[in-house]
Parts: C-alpha cells; structure tokens; sequence
C-alpha cells in the first residue's frame, strides 16, 4: 500500500486549490485529501468550508453522510469482506465470522497494532464469482476459507 | 508465432487470477524466446470460466478455462502444437451458453481491445453516432422513443420520453449524467460493459447530449469500482484525443465533452435525485419530485439521467434502427436485457437475451441450478430491493410487467440463486437492516421504519408475540412501501413480503439458535 503522507494544512490547501475549477468540487476534494492523508483530518473541513462558501456543518455532514470517508487512518492493510446477498448465498456469513476471529475484532475496527482495518462492502459487482474480497483495493473472487486464511496471513506479513 | 492471445481484464477474471495468468503466459513464451501479443479484453461474461483464455486461429477464436497460472507452461505447449487440452472449450462463438444469447448492447464485450479506439471503430463504433447526426436531433429522440427502449436502471421508464422533456425545455446549460452506481448485490452488467466496451458509453452519451442540446456529461460510478473508473477514465482521454469529445465533436458542429465522478460508498447514490445531489457535492439525500431532473436537475438544469445499459444500448439502435431492436422482446418490455446471474448457482455469468425468457429457464437451464449442487431453494430478482420468488413461480416470463404482477421487479437484471440451506427470516431481517444503514434519513418510513422492521423481525425470529408482530410487520412494510420518498424505503418491503408470504415455515415460532446468532 501506498504510506499516507503526514498532516500538512498547506498541502491540504493545495489539494483544494487543484479542484476548485471543477463543477461541484465536493466529493473529488475529499477523495482527493483521503488518498493524500489516509483519512479525512477534522482539521481540513473548516477549510474546505471555507473554499466552497459553505458552512462548516455542511461540509461535516457530506464527510459523515459517505461511508468511504474515514474520521481516522485505517490499519496499514484494509480488507473489505462482501456482505450483500450474492456472497451470503455462497457462505459469506461464516467466511465474515472465521474473519472476525482470525483477527480478534469485530468490522469496522482495527487490530491494535494497527496491522489490519476489516471492513464490510456492499458488492464488488463480483457476485458470479462469489464470495468476493478485496485487500488493499486487490480484488479476489470465489473466496473460501483457505483463501481467506491466506489473506488474513498477508496482512500480518 | 503472431496469434494474438486474448486474457480478460476484467475485474471479475482478475479476481480470480487473470493477472497471474496473463503473467504466466509471458513467462512461459519468454522461456521458449518467443513474444505473445496479448490483449486484456473485457470478459465474455462466462464468469464460472474465468480466467477464459482465448487465441486467435485461422478459424477464429478459439476458448480455454477456466485457467489457472500453474496451467500456462503445458497449456501454451498445446496451443503452438495444435494438440487438445483438458481445457478447450472449443471455438468461442459455438460455446451453446454464448450462442444462444442475443447480444446486442454486449455485442462487442469480451471482443475487442477495451482501450483501442480502432478496435470499436473496427466492430461498428461510432456507427450510432454518424447516423445520429445525419438524423438530426428530433430524429434520433424519435429513433429511440420508437425503439422501446425503457430505464434499465430498473424504474422502466421509457428513455425516448425522457429525452423528449430535456429537447423540449429551454435552457443555457444542459446535462447528461450516467448512473453508473450499480449498488444492487447480484448485478455487474455496468461494471463489466465499462471495463470491457467503454466507448460505447462515450458515444451514447454523445449521441444523448446532442440530440437534447446538452455539452457536458458526467458518469457517477461507484467507489467499489476502481478498475472501471480506470478504465473509463483512460477511453475518455482517448476519445478527446482523437476528437470524438470537446469541441466539434467527430467534426460535426457540435461540442460534448464528459468526466468521470467517483462514488463514495453510499447505495442510495443509485437513486438518481440522491445521485444529482451527490455529483453537486452534497449529502446523497433523496430529492422530492416534482421537479423532473428533466426540468431541474443537476445544479438545476435540464438533465438526462439514465443507466449505464440504457445509455449503452442507445449505439446500436441508431446504427440498425430502432425497428431492428423494437423487434426482440415481449409486450412492452422490448428489445434485450442483459441477465446477470449470480450468487449459488453452477453457470454463473451475463446473459443479454429478449425479454420473455422465463425465470425458471434462466435458473436451471441456462444457470445450470446450484453451484453447491443442493435444490434451489429461493432466487433473489432485482437485488436487495427484489422479491425472492419461490420454484412455484418460475413460469414468470423475464419481463416488467409480469415481474410487477408477480409483486416483484427485474430491476436492473440481477438474479442471486440460494439452495436450500437459506433461512428466508434471516434474508428478510437483512433486507430491513440494509435499508436502515443505507437510508438517507429524508424521510420517515424508510429511516425509522427500516429500523422497526428489523426489531419486529427480530421477535418474530424468537417467537414473541408471533401472531401479533407478524401483523405489525405486514403494516410496516405497507407503510414503507406507499409513503417513502424513493425506491429505497419504497421498495424493502418486497424482499421482505415476498420471504414471509413465499416462505412462512421460515418464520416459525421456535428459532433458538438464531436468537443465540443475534
């Protein structure tokens, strides 16, 4: 994975600059200072308000409303499990379980040494070959357990 | 050796391996010193074959799969001696599975090279398009109007119509704005026609934005999608390049020109006022119509919103007219859909087929019934918004209106099979659940109903009050279904309805393990 890089308020305003030209800015701004940063900083929303005419809750609600947009860095891999009805009709469920207990948390959260973020996803659009997977935006398809074991072995590598 | 070898690059193929297999095949001719031409095409949609490879032979196109890396080394031996192998599936037009499609949207997926202009140009691109301006606007709105062609988004709504109302409002600026935010679980027909024929976005776009007077375009795809966004990004670019965008588009006295915008992971972005919202930088919140996005809609100009399919089918039914594709099909659905079928199932893929062939054909024939070889128990339709319908009603013909008379929806074409280890209450306590994490809180049936419904669902699973919530349920889902806003809210009620009335066992009153699950 590419390493975020660290807070800068003036790259941030750099990567604001770089859109203001586009029609509605909102959404590739944001995109753009998660994959700078890794994460969406509190410290960039007054700004982004600031460049957009827009209030600060305005711009606190569109970060809050997407699930995409993370409040705080991820673990250095992240590995999204499908949790929509093709992949359950294919043993999603226990594969999530197996998951959950290979790594000792629970979706949504992080391993204490911050190896590993598990997070659900709502179709890959991979549902002839399901159940699907992805790690570190690496997509994998008819997953099982050894596969998964695989995975999860990975990202403790 | 100059056969040229053809290796999808299709998320689905690379998902399970078509890069190490594209990787193994240079390694492998690099060891015997010679040099593959390969291509990364789209996939045929043959997904169980996956990774498929194919090679061109003097006889045409010739398929393998599916194929894995350590298959290459004795796999490239057979192919340069001409000697059979486990796994040839024979010339890849005469596969019975491909040959019995009707492919008209899909005709040039898995065929050409997805990032060559002259490879579409080559297979009848930008035919559309030369006849759409040889039509002239009115024309070619009426080409489409007369094709039939309906919202393959699901809504159904007739596209033709849709751009009539654009044409006809006057207006500085107009849009068009392709969904491509194919959330439903079950489908992939975007993802896939976007990795694997992107021009042909790019033309029905263009041929959508002159025909109603619009010059920019924007296509919403969803964040899920990274190699279609890339994909996509890349045709563009090429298609300015050569200028069949910007300014005087393809040399007539027209501009277009069109981006991407990316998703963020919200499923009710798929909802096309949600969807305006999102694309002006804005919370995805349901919008109250009136107003049309025909008559106000993104930044509040006239905009053609439609589906990725529907836009990508516009092409070809101006290159052959609207007659030759009004011709396929049953009532008023007309022309082809392409059926994505998923989920427990053997021969899983995209089907594009006429409307009318029957559910039931499509599951145990052409799907080839489960994967895990178990009875098929319940098959999911239009995703998570979708009936479940049981064996009983596998005599539906694939079609809008008999689906909505059978209380369901095609939707956008997604099937998800389930064999018999399913447990129906549990399928419908997730459609409530789905529904409470995705609802965009603008109104009050979805965003506390959602939530009720899966606390009612709940004790009805642990047998509480059995008779009584299984009635408070039944007017949930009834005041969902009528006073929602869109088809988030309006819509979850089918999954759920169609599991209780289908499949009432499911819902016994004595469930102890799953209440221990909870």
């Amino acid at each position: 994975m590419n390493s975020p890089e660290p807070w800068s308020a003036a790259r941030a305003a750099e990567i604001i600059a770089a859109q203001l030209d586009c029609e509605g800015p909102a959404l590739p701004i944001l995109h753009a200072i998660q994959a700078t940063f890794g994460f969406v900083p509190e410290a960039v929303e007054p700004m982004i308000a600031e460049a957009l005419n827009l209030s600060r809750a305005e711009v606190h609600g569109v970060v809050t409303f997407y699930h995409d947009f993370r409040r705080k860095p991820a673990g250095r891999h992240v590995l999204k499990l499908c949790r929509a009805e093709a992949c359950q009709s294919m043993g999603a469920d226990a594969l999530a379980t197996r998951a959950e207990q290979a790594l000792g948390i629970r979706f949504g959260e992080t391993t204490p040494d911050g190896r590993v973020t598990l997070e659900p996803i709502y179709c890959l659009g991979l549902c002839a070959t399901a159940p699907s997977a992805m790690l570190d935006g690496r997509v994998i398809g008819r997953l099982d357990a050894r596969r998964l074991d695989r995975l999860v072995s990975e990202t403790q590598a | 050796m100059s056969a040229r070898f053809f290796i999808p690059g299709d998320a689905g193929a690379v998902a399970v391996g078509a890069d190490e297999v594209a990787t193994a095949f240079e390694a492998a001719a690099t060891a015997k010193g010679l040099t593959l031409d390969i291509v990364r095409n789209g996939s045929r949609g043959l997904y169980w074959l996956e990774p498929m490879v194919e090679v061109e032979t003097a006889a045409g196109r010739v398929a393998y799969g599916p194929v894995s890396a350590d298959d290459v080394p004795a796999l490239l031996e057979a192919m340069l001696a001409g000697e059979p192998h486990a796994l040839l599936l024979g010339p890849t037009e005469e596969i019975p599975w491909l040959k019995r499609q009707t492919r008209l949207t899909f005709a040039r997926c898995g065929i050409v090279d997805p990032r060559s202009l002259e490879d579409y140009r080559a297979h009848g691109g930008y035919k559309g398009l030369e006849n759409a301006l040889a039509l002239g606007a009115e024309a070619t709105i009426e080409a489409v109007v007369q094709s039939g062609l309906r919202g393959r988004g699901g809504a159904g709504f007739p596209t033709g119509i849709k751009w009539r109302t654009v044409a006809a409002t006057q207006a500085e600026q107009k849009y068009i704005v392709c969904n491509a935010d194919e959330g439903d679980s079950g489908t992939f027909a975007d993802r896939m026609i976007i990795e694997g024929d992107p021009f042909v976005m790019i033309e029905g776009m263009t041929i959508s934005g002159i025909a109603v007077g619009a010059t920019r375009g924007y296509l919403y795809i969803r964040s899920e999608y990274p190699h279609a966004v890339a994909r996509m990004e890349e045709a563009i670019r090429t298609a300015r390049a050569a200028g069949y965008l910007g300014r005087a588009v393809a040399g007539s006295a027209f501009d277009f020109d069109m981006e991407v915008r990316v998703g963020a992971g919200a499923y009710v972005c798929g909802e096309e006022t949600a969807l305006l919202e999102s694309l002006e930088g804005r919370r995805g919140v349901v919008r109250a119509k009136p107003p049309l996005p025909a008559h106000k809609g993104l930044f509040g100009k006239p905009t053609v919103i439609n589906n990725v399919i529907s836009l990508a089918t516009v092409p070809i039914i101006l290159a052959e007219g609207a007659a030759a594709y009004r011709d396929f099909g049953m009532g008023r659905s007309r022309g082809t859909m392409p059926i994505q079928i998923a989920g427990n199932v053997k021969h899983g893929g995209l089907y594009e087929v006429a409307f009318g062939v029957t559910l039931g054909e499509l599951v145990d024939e052409i799907g080839g019934g489960t994967a895990s070889g178990r009875p098929v128990r319940a098959v999911q339709v239009g995703g998570p918004l979708g009936a479940y319908f049981p064996r009983a009603l596998f005599d539906t013909p694939f079609d809008y209106e008999a689906f909505a008379g059978k209380d369901g929806l095609i939707g956008h074409g997604g099937i998800v099979v389930f064999d018999d280890t399913v447990d129906m209450a549990k399928q419908a306590r997730f459609a409530m659940e789905f529904c409470a994490l995705e609802s965009c809180g603008k109104c009050t049936p979805c965003r506390i109903g959602s939530t009720r419904g899966v606390e009612t669902v709940d004790r009805i699973m642990r047998g509480e009050d059995r008779e009584k919530n299984l009635v408070v349920l039944e007017d949930l889902c009834h005041t969902m279904k009528f006073g929602s806003l869109c088809a988030l809210g309006g819509f979850t009620p089918y999954p759920v309805m169609s599991a209780l009335h289908h499949f009432p066992e499911d819902f016994g009153a004595t469930t102890p393990v799953l209440e221990a699950a909870r």
